[in-house]
């Protein structure tokens, strides 16, 4: 796994949208995506506790933030199979990226891939907020070290 | 338009007046099962909404003018139509609002300042959220009590135990005629005779039955019937409070403003008549006017075999589902109508949706804003497929195939 802990967040949403490419429908795509949603255990059971819920109207969301040597590490849940199987690539293209490239990045895969609907903010899965959350903890801890 | 002209039911020759059901999504053809969350418009009701604001636009009430004049009396009209296609008594009973959440509010608002601390409120426990909060938010103010008359697996008021609730503590029952979640088509007739009994009046909220089942508020008897226009084929904010003439004179005004008033000094303001009483501002015209128009559009059908069509179409689509392993009907009354819930095993109802949603069929999932009723039965919500008249047995046909084949992509 060296390679992937030197690609920057731009290199690992290219990859995706590589992996993404060779689909030929919605269903394989879709798939890939719960296939993806059921082999993550994404979160300690433990700190799936209510300070760590993002309420999506319709489904819900854990988000747990850790900060390892200057890097963020995102470990997260979903109540909703394919919620989880999009939170898994998110994690993907933003863990073990320093809080400043995480603030700024741009998920351009998202739309590349043809889920955009799934992070609008009226979409109702938590997933909007699950990623502004991830963001503001970037800008949070970069702000706390004067970064 | 009389008895004469309407039509026998032919879903092809209704579905042509729709043009919204006419499209492709995500390349397949729509397959429209949210009419409990709102309808589709017939194409008398979109005209209508064009040639208001290309030719009619104009206030009404208070304009001499020609053009006022034109819009006020369509806007009245419209009024008329509403009061013969419900049976009410006159015309002033009936009063435009937004939406049935907005008549609730009214009524929970300007009837519940008639109300003495101690009072009792009963409601169900299948109501939607605005068939309760309103009346919470009124305990609240008035320190009365809320009741809840509970209900079995089936998704079926007790009646034994609603009985129990009504004393002559009880001023006000506020009950679904259908469940938007469930179906269930409530009793209501029987309700408002044990209530008058108990001298309490009742609401109904007509939301779900309004677009289904011929109503007659006289026959009823009820003391109020609540609906929304977008539900009934109309525009969206806009709705109807019917309520009994001596009940609204009794009522003191909800919102204050323009048209309600008769005359206004800074010492002293008296009121309009009904229903400008209830009325203040400039309403929703156009929303009104095409209101009326969806009414004249459903006066055309045989509104019996519309209720014989939808019926057939729910009980199809119900015996479909039953045939899957693992999948449980949420709702079971009886007597219902048009809503099917279901769960899945394991499987999340905004999965299900997703990958309904992806083969062009537009379900509700979620808690449908029935969030006790979710408790009720233990659930996070539920996949809802709901009907309108002009659905088929072809589209749930498709739509049995997709549920098939999202449940083996999800197992």
């Amino acid at each position: 796994m060296q390679e992937i802990e030197i690609m920057s967040i731009e290199e690992k949403q290219r990859e995706i949208i590589d992996e993404f490419n060779v689909f030929e429908d919605w269903m394989e795509k879709y798939e890939y995506i719960i296939d993806l949603g059921k082999e993550l255990p994404l979160i300690d059971p433990e700190k799936k506790t209510q300070d760590r819920i993002i309420e999506g109207c319709q489904s819900r969301v854990w988000l747990d933030v850790e900060f390892k040597e200057g890097k963020m590490i995102f470990s997260a849940d979903s109540d909703a199979i394919i919620t989880k199987g999009i939170i898994g690539l998110l994690i993907r293209v933003l863990n073990n990226e320093a809080p400043e490239d995480v603030a700024k990045a741009d998920l351009f895969f998202i739309k590349e891939i043809g889920l955009q609907e799934h992070l609008s903010p009226t979409r109702a899965n938590g997933l909007a907020s699950m990623v502004k959350k991830m963001k503001m903890s970037a800008i949070k801890w970069s702000l706390e070290h004067g970064k | 338009m009389n008895e004469g002209i309407k039509k026998s039911f032919n879903v092809r020759e209704i579905r042509e007046q729709f043009p919204a059901l006419r499209q492709l999504i995500y390349g397949k053809s729509l397959i429209y099962f949210d009419n409990g969350a709102t309808s589709q418009k017939p194409k008398s009701v979109l005209d209508a909404i064009n040639t208001y604001y290309s030719h009619d636009n104009a206030n009404i009430h208070r304009g001499v003018h020609f053009m006022s004049q034109r819009a006020t009396t369509e806007y009245e009209q419209a009024r008329r139509t509403i009061q013969e296609y419900i049976n009410a008594e006159k015309s002033e009973e009936i009063i435009f609002t937004k939406g049935t959440t907005d008549g609730i509010n009214l009524i929970a608002s300007s009837y519940g300042d008639l109300l003495l601390p101690g009072d009792e409120i009963i409601i169900t426990a299948m109501e939607h959220h605005s068939n309760i909060v309103p009346w919470q938010m009124l305990c609240s103010r008035r320190k009365l009590v809320l009741k809840v008359a509970p209900i079995n697996q089936k998704g079926e008021l007790i009646m034994e135990e609603f009985d129990k609730l009504l004393s002559d503590k009880t001023r006000l029952v506020s009950i679904s005629h259908i469940s938007n979640t469930l179906g269930t088509i409530n009793p209501i007739k029987e309700i408002i005779a044990k209530a008058h009994k108990a001298n309490a009046i009742v609401v109904v909220d007509g939301a779900q039955s309004i677009q289904h089942t011929p109503i007659d508020v006289k026959d009823l008897n009820c003391d109020f019937f609540v609906f929304s226009g977008h539900k009934v084929f109309g525009p969206t904010g806009i709705g109807i409070l019917y309520g009994k003439e001596e009940i609204l004179e009794k009522m003191p005004p909800y919102q204050g403003g323009g048209d309600m008033i008769e005359k206004v000094t800074f010492e002293r303001t008296t009121y309009n008549e009904l229903p400008f009483k209830f009325e203040a501002g400039t309403p929703h015209i156009a929303g009104g006017i095409c209101l009326g128009k969806a009414f004249e559009f459903l006066k055309t059908l045989d509104m019996d075999a519309v209720q014989a069509y939808e019926r057939e179409l729910t009980e199809y689509a119900q015996d479909m589902l039953d045939t899957f392993e693992d999948l449980v009907l949420v709702g079971t009354a009886k007597k219902k109508t048009s809503v099917v819930s279901f769960n899945v095993d394991d499987i999340h109802p905004f999965d299900l949706g997703t990958l309904l949603d992806r083969q062009g069929i537009a379900v509700r999932t979620g808690h449908h804003c029935t969030q006790p009723l979710m408790d009720f039965y233990n659930i996070p919500g539920t996949v809802r497929a709901s009907f309108a008249f002009y659905n088929t047995k072809e589209e749930i046909d498709v739509f049995i195939k997709a549920v098939e084949k999202s449940i083996n992509m999800l197992k």
